[in-house]
């Protein structure tokens, strides 16, 4: 490590201002922060540091969505296999599935830290570490099959005008993978939407078999299909059509596990976002208007992505509440959203995604009455002295 | 209200070095110093020139806005240096000790004098400055009628000196004297903040005048401004005192005797120091005599104070006014590869993202060393685990960063200080300077209130 150590010390000069190099400051430091942890010494303040930084928690959070990953490439496999009428080994299903995703997850990130890169050099900052876990999301929310182009072209807007407009990591409005989403979904809604473009190669017009049929239990309920649902214990362990990384919730509740245990992410969100589905099925059940209506409240957990989105989307701290008690609000208002929008909007048979966006608009505005309530309190204190 | 207030927000820093319960000698130096930069806000007129003998009493300089409140030289001897910093500003007033001579201030019993009498006679012997306040935590305006006054009997900051072993080794008349004069200064209650414990010995605290709280917790419960804010909180337009625990001796021993003798018991504390143990000294003192031949590595930082909100010293350098601790750590200017990846099993963090949080283990030996590089707020509800008051730490942190004073005077501002805040600058994954910008939101509140 010395002689490597070394090395960087004898190269540093070139990238610093005046360098030759100058213009690859950024990348550079970007490298040189990545391989170690600097030498920088506490000037004011407090002398000792916590060891954690962002480099850290943004690992927790990868390790936390790699179950999600796995279980995602070997679910794309087995998907695969089935449409074709084989029957793969578990490896050949997860080296299959991997092979697909790989290039989604090389696209996302180079695109993403690319731009991160060059703002970073422009604002003369440290590079940031977001999108290291943005870079991982946005893949696990795609269709397999979603056109490599499309990817880059709705991560560099999801970077750019979803967050480096606002000043980087930590500034953004929005969730930076959803919106990625967002824009690939409205943009080519035909690569994003149906009943063909969960599995792979039946986009590229591959021939399936008889019977099998890549609609995801989403879609099965927004056109009435309930002969067709999965049972509740194949959507749990996530053997259905999807994109990448939602379908298991037993390997999204492993992630969820790791993120509450390490206090990565907002166990309030999470527990709030399942409280709010669990009312509005409940609710949806009492009323039982349509047999949308009267499947099983739990089942909802189950289809599509509202585990995900429950335990790695709507507990982003930079877009959710920023008050402890806000948090309930906004997890529990994604979770009454998601199931409203799913049952009573055709239009979108997914309404996590949507729910978060709309909450991530308005978790400011639950911070401010939260905020209020304080001042209220402060003042009332006041008067009372007095 | 004598009851317990128990804090479950905060955290303990499980740090190497705790003092040992022991007076191992005095800190008896040659040199002394006195530092303006003690005082945040202060601007400092100097009274003496080097080369000129003093007393112990005699003023050094005193506060160019607030002429009446002096800063007095601890020992007699004689002034050698006036220390200069950046666009000379004075860092320290430096002595040299000779002699045994002290500015008589006369004796008194401070329940015959009447509170002009008292606030004069603090301003004189160079004690006033003990006496601070909460809005802003700065010196205490003589002017102000503050509505209560609070005593911190006990201190929660890591490797803190047990100040009920440094009770056993004061003369708890004298105590008794300088609550007499302490509790003239107000109409209100003089609070005695005291930590619940079983094993608490209740009668070394019988004093007169003071009503005794109890509270209990990890650090920052032993903080004064957690004290005020759970017991008699700041408003806007009020203002609270406290004085620190010693001080108390301090002001004890310029009513019985007469003199200013700002007696410390200073504990030696950190993972570089061979013995921890405490020492008798004052106010002042240098630190080279307590540290030689009692440190094991070289390559360190000397702290007057603890970890998180002490001053930066050199090894010969000076305890500073509120401080009654020395702590020695390593410094950390090295490069650690991959830092950020490893298990960590021995890396000290109050998150759970390293391998340590779950495997016991006693204490730890941080180094100075940053880890990692300042970014924007990203995490949230973080500093609200450290932060036991009923205030939103990151949106104060943000209206101050925007100047915003309606929304600072709303948040919460008045009730701060840097101290109540050095515990979420230390868990801060973004590495931002909260101490500072605290500091910040109360000098911009002082010069927009004055």
């Amino acid at each position: 490590m010395d002689s490597l150590r070394k090395k960087l010390d004898k190269i540093k000069p070139h990238f610093e201002e005046g360098g030759k190099l100058s213009k690859l400051r950024s990348v550079f430091e970007g490298f040189e922060a990545f391989m170690f942890v600097s030498n920088k010494v506490t000037v004011k303040g407090s002398h000792i540091r916590d060891n954690i930084d962002l480099k850290r928690t943004m690992t927790v959070v990868i390790i936390a969505l790699l179950p999600a990953l796995l279980f995602g490439s070997y679910n794309t496999g087995l998907q695969h296999f089935r449409s074709v009428g084989t029957d793969p080994s578990i490896l050949q299903a997860f080296w299959f599935g991997f092979l697909r995703i790989l290039p989604l997850i090389i696209v996302s990130y180079v695109v993403g830290l690319g731009i991160e890169f060059i703002a970073a050099q422009i604002r003369g900052h440290e590079i940031n570490e977001g999108f290291l876990v943005t870079g991982l999301l946005i893949p696990l929310i795609m269709p397999v099959d979603v056109p490599l182009w499309m990817l880059a072209l709705g991560t560099a807007f999801a970077v750019i005008l979803g967050k480096e407009v606002f000043g980087g990591t930590g500034m953004n409005v929005f969730n930076p993978a959803l919106l990625a989403r967002a824009f690939v979904f409205f943009s080519y809604p035909g690569w994003m939407t149906g009943d063909n473009v969960w599995t792979e190669g039946l986009m590229k017009g591959q021939n399936i078999i008889d019977g099998f049929s890549g609609a995801t239990p989403l879609s099965m309920g927004a056109s009435g299909d309930f002969a067709g649902l999965p049972s509740f214990m194949n959507m749990f362990i996530g053997t259905i059509p999807g994109s990448v990384g939602e379908t298991s919730t037993i390997a999204i509740l492993i992630g969820a596990f790791i993120l509450i245990v390490t206090g990565m992410g907002s166990w309030k969100i999470i527990v709030s976002v399942f409280g709010g589905g669990l009312l509005m099925g409940l609710l949806l059940n009492a009323i039982a208007a349509n047999p949308y209506m009267e499947i099983p409240f739990y089942y909802h957990f189950a289809m599509g992505g509202f585990a995900f989105g429950a335990v790695f989307m709507a507990t982003d701290p930079v877009t959710a509440s920023q008050t402890e008690k806000g948090k309930w609000i906004y997890g529990l208002l994604i979770g009454i959203l998601s199931v409203l929008f799913r049952v009573l909007n055709p239009a979108y048979p997914e309404g996590v995604m949507l729910a978060i966006l709309l909450m991530n608009m308005f978790s400011p505005l639950i911070d401010h009455f939260v905020i209020q309530s304080n001042i209220k309190r402060r003042l009332r204190r006041a008067v009372l002295a007095v | 209200m004598s009851g317990t207030i128990s804090l479950k927000k905060g955290y303990n820093i499980p740090l190497k070095g705790k003092a040992e319960k022991k007076i191992a000698g005095e800190c008896n130096p040659i040199r002394f110093g006195v530092k303006p930069v003690d005082f945040p806000g202060l601007i400092p007129k100097m009274e003496v020139k080097p080369g000129e003998k003093i007393k112990a009493g005699t003023p050094l300089f005193h506060d160019k806005n607030r002429p009446a409140i002096k800063f007095t030289s601890p020992v007699s001897g004689t002034v050698i240096s006036v220390e200069r910093g950046e666009r000379r500003r004075i860092l320290e007033v430096v002595i040299e000790k000779s002699g045994n001579a002290y500015v008589n201030f006369g004796k008194n019993d401070p329940a015959s004098l009447s509170r002009g009498k008292i606030i004069e006679k603090l301003l004189l012997s160079g004690l006033w400055p003990a006496v601070r306040q909460r809005p802003y935590h700065v010196i205490a305006n003589p002017e102000d009628n503050p509505k209560s006054i609070f005593i911190g009997g006990f201190d929660t900051s890591p490797l803190a000196p047990d100040y009920d072993f440094i009770m056993d080794n004061l003369p708890a008349e004298i105590f008794q004297t300088g609550i007499s004069a302490i509790s003239k200064l107000t109409g209100g209650k003089v609070n005695l903040v005291l930590e619940k414990k079983a094993s608490k010995t209740p009668g070394k605290y019988n004093f007169n005048g003071v009503e005794v709280s109890y509270f209990s917790g990890p650090h920052p419960a032993g903080n004064v401004g957690i004290h005020i804010h759970h017991l008699d909180p700041v408003n806007k337009g009020e203002a609270v005192w406290f004085v620190n625990f010693q001080d108390v001796i301090a002001i004890g021993n310029l009513f019985a005797e007469g003199i200013y003798k700002p007696e410390r018991v200073i504990a030696l504390t950190g993972s570089e120091v061979s013995n921890p143990q405490y020492y008798k000294g004052l106010s002042g003192c240098s630190i080279a005599p307590i540290i030689r031949d009692n440190i094991m590595s070289w390559n360190l930082r000397y702290i007057s104070g603890n970890v998180l909100t002490g001053t930066k010293i050199n090894a010969d350098g000076y305890l500073g006014y509120y401080d009654s601790q020395v702590t020695v750590i390593p410094e950390g200017d090295k490069y650690e590869f991959f830092g950020w990846v490893l298990p960590g099993a021995d890396k000290l963090s109050f998150s759970r993202t390293f391998l340590s949080s779950f495997i016991p283990k006693k204490s730890f030996s941080p180094d100075t060393n940053f880890h990692g590089g300042k970014r924007a707020f990203v995490l949230t509800g973080q500093y609200e685990k450290v932060l036991p008051m009923d205030i939103y730490p990151m949106h104060l942190l943000k209206a101050i960063i925007s100047g915003d004073i309606d929304l600072m005077e709303n948040l919460g501002i008045y009730e701060v200080a840097e101290e109540d805040f050095a515990l979420c600058e230390f868990i801060c994954p973004s590495k931002i300077e909260i101490q500072s910008i605290i500091r910040n939101g109360l000098d911009l509140m002082i010069k927009e209130m004055s």
